[in-house]
């Protein structure tokens, strides 16, 4: 793959990843420690065309993110907890109509205003579900710098292909973090773009939301002569409220079944020295760095430490960490949360023992914490 | 020869869920008919709508429809002029939708003058859900919320959305046909922020616990309250104070539009022109 080398933030290759994925749109609201997302793509996007604005507030900002998109464009924001918790709803609104949009959140301490500029993993669990109602979630979490690029790009094709939000998770370590990455060439990421499915046909027979139980909508862009109608309400084919049962229990299983049966499409992970591992540690975003310096200085006095990093949080590599959990009998999640993951590996490995090493004081943990965790196991 | 409305209604949806009598539907009839005598596409059009009895405005209309979330048709409609600045883009709201929970959007979308007509359906009453206060509710009058009589201070739509900076400000009502599709045709050749304000009927919610409780009954009570816009500017303020002008508010043709604004971004970002400065503009705070 060709790559370039570039000195930059977290936040700043968010940015990019999205001008280069063939981004038109960002409505943002600033909100630190993502303000910088906003800054930078303000300038990137007029440049090729596209659009910046800065809404009134967070609600405005994905309400018009998600009109961009019905509209038929690319479309993208960036924010925090605080501003997850507004956009909740027309998030929703974007799970039940189908609407691809990348909303990239850089979290910090919660709940509430929390902890504005300390670093926090804590929208794990608000990232499945940040609506009410049944639908199921796509989580990307960047561990480097070069994956705010990279799955920032990766969640523009997978919001089209799947047809639905898609959130990437930063935390404000990895977004504000800067140093040198490589990362793969525009030309590289524009010749891998996969845009939405497209209907051609006459538009009397097109019918947007009709589609196989496991498949989502097929949205064609706005003004271009098929005329179909976008609700929040359950709706049938064409795309009008009903409250036919069929109708309504087939819509809420495919919402779900469009992702869970494909799951190998979402499925993204990193080992490292988990070959002949005897103890597994769980640590995602900037932690899993922590992380991987703490396992050598492990190695270093002979204990067989080795990572395993989710990289799609939601839906979780659960049928692999299972296959982990089933042979070793140590596991140690680390998150910058009180076991939000932890949960779900529990789940995972239908296991009760599974360690945790827990910080929600807005520090980072440090390398030496989790040997002296590991070492107490 | 007859309006042919069956070209943009979607008639499949009928009978509408509007209860008999209401005033929606004479709105959206003097929609269709604006859009026919301007002779727009109806693949330039979209049509937002929000939460409410006029949420479901856009679902009847045959064009490019979006039924939003409660109160945020400006903010959607914002993400698709700005994505496609060369169409038609209307929002549809009631006045729960734009003045309250959405008050924010409707305040923004005035102030950035983008080009959107936003008709706001003012019946003065949470209709769909069963009479609550709304913020044009008449104080004195019997809510579901304030059955004692409701004590909440209103909103003018039109003051709020002068002040607020629209470039285009108009209020009709829903008793003359006519006029309102005059109104509607004005707003949407406007290029700039539309808007338009009809008074319309909820003798169901509004009416039967305020002693207006046939559809007749409610509109004499809007006559009463309404007036051409030349009578009331020769009237005292004493006068003034229980009348709603009717008619073109204002229209400010100088102002810029936003996606056109925009467009200045775009070119000075691509080295077209130079940065953006105070004397751009002729209002420098």
């Amino acid at each position: 793959m060709a790559t370039r080398e570039v000195i930059s933030t977290g936040n700043e290759l968010s940015a990019l990843a999205g001008v280069d994925a063939g981004c038109k749109f960002f409505g943002g609201y600033p909100l630190t420690p993502s303000s910088e997302i906003m800054h930078e793509i303000s300038d990137l996007l007029p440049k090729v065309g596209g659009t910046c604005i800065q809404m009134e507030d967070e609600i405005g900002a994905i309400c018009a993110v998600i009109g961009a998109g019905m509209a038929g464009v690319r479309t993208m924001t960036g924010t925090s907890g605080p501003g997850m918790s507004l956009k909740a709803e027309n998030l929703g609104l974007a799970q039940m109509a189908e609407v691809p949009l990348v909303c990239v959140n850089v979290m910090r301490g919660g709940p509430s205003t929390g902890l504005p500029t300390r670093v926090s993993q804590g929208d794990i669990l608000q990232s499945k579900n940040p609506s009410h109602g049944d639908y199921k979630s796509i989580t990307l979490c960047a561990g480097t710098l070069a994956e705010c690029y990279t799955e920032t790009v990766r969640a523009f094709n997978l919001a089209d292909r799947f047809m639905q939000p898609v959130i990437v998770l930063l935390d404000e370590t990895i977004g504000h973090m800067h140093g040198k990455a490589d990362i793969p060439t525009a030309e590289e990421v524009k010749a891998g773009i996969v845009p939405r499915k497209k209907f051609d046909g006459p538009a009397e027979e097109y019918f947007p939301y009709k589609c196989e139980h496991d498949e989502p909508a097929v949205l064609n862009p706005m003004f271009e002569g098929y005329r179909y109608h976008f609700t929040g309400l359950h709706h049938d084919k064409n795309g009008f409220p009903t409250e036919e049962i069929e109708t309504c229990r087939k819509l809420i299983q495919r919402l779900e079944d469009k992702v869970a049966l494909h799951e190998d499409e979402l499925e993204s992970y990193e080992e490292f020295m988990m070959d002949d591992a005897e103890i597994m540690i769980i640590a995602y975003g900037s932690v899993s760095l922590a992380a991987k310096e703490s396992i050598r200085h492990l190695r270093d006095e002979g204990i067989k430490a080795g990572l395993f990093r989710p990289i799609t949080i939601w839906p979780s590599p659960a049928k692999r960490i299972k296959e982990y959990t089933d042979k070793i009998e140590k596991v140690l999640v680390v998150e910058l949360n009180i076991g939000q993951f932890h949960s779900e590996v529990q789940r995972a490995a239908a296991r009760l023992d599974i360690d945790g090493l827990f910080k929600v004081n807005g520090r980072p943990i440090s390398p030496y914490e989790i040997v002296n965790k590991v070492k107490e196991l | 020869m007859a309006f042919n409305y069956e070209k943009y209604l979607r008639l499949e949806k009928m009978p509408t869920l509007w209860c008999w009598g209401c005033g929606d539907g004479v709105i959206l009839k003097a929609f269709v008919r604006a859009i026919e005598k301007m002779g727009i596409s109806q693949n330039d059009v979209c049509v937002v709508s929000g939460i409410g009895c006029s949420g479901r405005f856009s679902s009847y209309v045959d064009f490019n429809t979006i039924h939003t979330t409660h109160g945020r048709t400006v903010a959607y409609a914002t993400g698709v002029k700005l994505a496609c600045p060369d169409k038609v883009v209307v929002c549809v709201a009631g006045d729960g939708d734009a003045l309250a929970i959405g008050g924010n959007h409707t305040i923004h979308g005035c102030r950035r003058n983008i080009d959107i007509t936003m008709i706001v359906i003012n019946n003065f009453i949470y209709g769909l859900t069963n009479a609550q206060t709304s913020p044009t509710t008449p104080q004195g009058m019997w809510t579901v919320t304030q059955k004692i009589g409701n004590i909440d201070p209103t909103f003018d739509t039109c003051e709020l959305a002068i002040a607020s900076g629209a470039s285009f400000v108009a209020r009709e009502t829903m008793i003359e046909p006519k006029k309102l599709e005059k109104m509607l045709i004005k707003a949407m050749e406007h290029k700039g922020f539309s808007m338009a304000e009809v008074l319309s009927n909820c003798h169901i919610n509004l009416g039967r616990k305020n002693k207006m409780v046939s559809a007749m009954e409610n509109l004499e009570w809007i006559d009463s309250i309404t007036t051409s816009k030349k009578k009331y500017d020769a009237m005292t303020e004493e006068e003034q104070l229980n009348l709603f002008p009717l008619g073109i508010l204002k229209q400010d043709l100088e102002v810029r539009e936003y996606c056109d604004m925009y467009k200045d971004i775009q070119d000075a970002h691509q080295g077209k022109r130079a940065k953006i400065t105070q004397d751009d503009f002729k209002k420098k705070i």
